[in-house]
C-alpha cells in the first residue's frame, strides 16, 4: 500500500528524470509503460515490469545474425520451453533506449516470438523471460553491425 | 488510415504460425532533418493479437522496432478456417486493425 507522500515523491522523481533526458511525454497511453522505453540499461527495463534482478538461463533462447549488414533491420527472435512465462522482452543493450519490444504471453500462443529491430551499433542483445513466479531469465547474443540504422 | 498489414496465418499440426507485416514508418526519434531538428519518435506502440475473437497476445513497442515491422508468433490450437485478428495503435493515437483466416 502506497501513501499520498510516497506517490508524490516518486512521481517528482520519475518527472526529474524525464525532464532531465528531454524526453518529457508528449502523449500518454494507460496501457503502455513509456517508462520502461525510456530506460538505459537491461536491468532498469526489465525493474520496470516487476522483476528486481535478472539471471542467466539455458532455457530462454534468441535468435539472430552474428553479423547484420544493416542496422535498420536486423531479425531477432526470443523464445523459451518453460511453462509458465508471463513476458517476454527484446533488448538492444547499446541502443539510445535499451528496451525494443514487450510481448505479454498468454497460454494460447508459443512462448516463440520474432521481429526486426534496429540497431545503432554492434552490441549484445538480450531476450529476458519474465515469468509467472516473478523469476527473469535471460539469453544474451552478441550482434555485429556493419551499417547502423539510428542516425538515418 | 495507414496501409493495410499482411497477415498470414498458416496451420500446421496442433498450431498455427502467423506472419504479419504491417505498414508504417516507425520513426525513432533519434534522427535529425535537414535544419538539425530532431524528427519526433513515431512508432506502434500497442499491438493485439486475437484468435477467433479472444485475446491471445499483446504486446508494447519502442521505437527500435524496424521500420514497416514484422512479427511471427504461434498459436495453440488454431486450425484451418479460424481467424486470426491483429490490431495496433501508435504513439499518434493512430489504429489498425486487419484480419486474416488460419489456410
Amino acid at each position: 500500500m502506497q501513501n499520498r507522500r510516497e506517490t508524490l515523491r516518486q512521481s517528482a522523481v520519475v518527472a526529474g528524470l524525464l525532464a532531465s533526458t528531454g524526453l518529457f511525454p508528449q502523449w500518454a497511453h494507460a496501457a503502455f509503460n513509456k517508462a520502461a522505453f525510456e530506460t538505459k540499461t537491461v536491468l532498469d527495463a526489465v525493474k520496470a515490469y516487476g522483476p528486481g534482478s535478472i539471471t542467466e538461463s539455458k532455457d530462454v533462447t534468441i535468435t539472430g545474425p552474428d553479423i547484420a549488414e544493416n542496422g535498420a533491420v536486423v531479425p531477432i527472435g526470443a523464445s523459451t520451453t518453460l511453462p509458465g512465462v508471463k513476458q517476454l522482452l527484446l533488448l538492444v543493450e547499446k541502443n539510445p533506449s535499451t528496451l525494443v519490444a514487450m510481448f505479454n504471453v498468454t497460454d494460447s500462443i508459443d512462448a516463440t516470438i520474432a521481429t526486426r529491430a534496429k540497431m545503432g551499433q554492434s552490441s549484445d542483445v538480450f531476450a529476458v523471460a519474465i515469468m509467472a513466479d516473478g523469476r527473469a531469465l535471460f539469453a544474451k547474443k552478441e550482434i555485429k553491425v556493419t551499417l547502423g540504422g539510428c542516425g538515418g | 488510415m495507414a496501409d493495410p498489414m499482411r497477415i498470414r496465418a498458416q496451420a500446421s499440426g496442433d498450431k498455427a504460425t502467423v506472419r504479419v507485416l504491417m505498414s508504417h514508418e516507425m520513426e525513432s526519434g533519434q534522427r535529425r532533418d535537414a535544419n538539425g531538428k530532431l524528427v519526433p519518435a513515431w512508432h506502434i506502440a500497442e499491438v493485439t493479437a486475437e484468435h477467433n475473437g479472444k485475446v491471445v497476445m499483446t504486446a508494447e513497442w519502442g521505437p527500435a522496432v524496424a521500420k514497416n515491422p514484422y512479427l511471427q508468433f504461434s498459436v495453440k490450437g488454431a486450425k484451418a478456417g479460424d481467424k486470426i485478428a491483429i490490431s495496433w495503435k501508435d504513439n499518434r493515437g493512430d489504429t489498425r486493425r486487419d484480419e486474416a483466416t488460419v489456410s
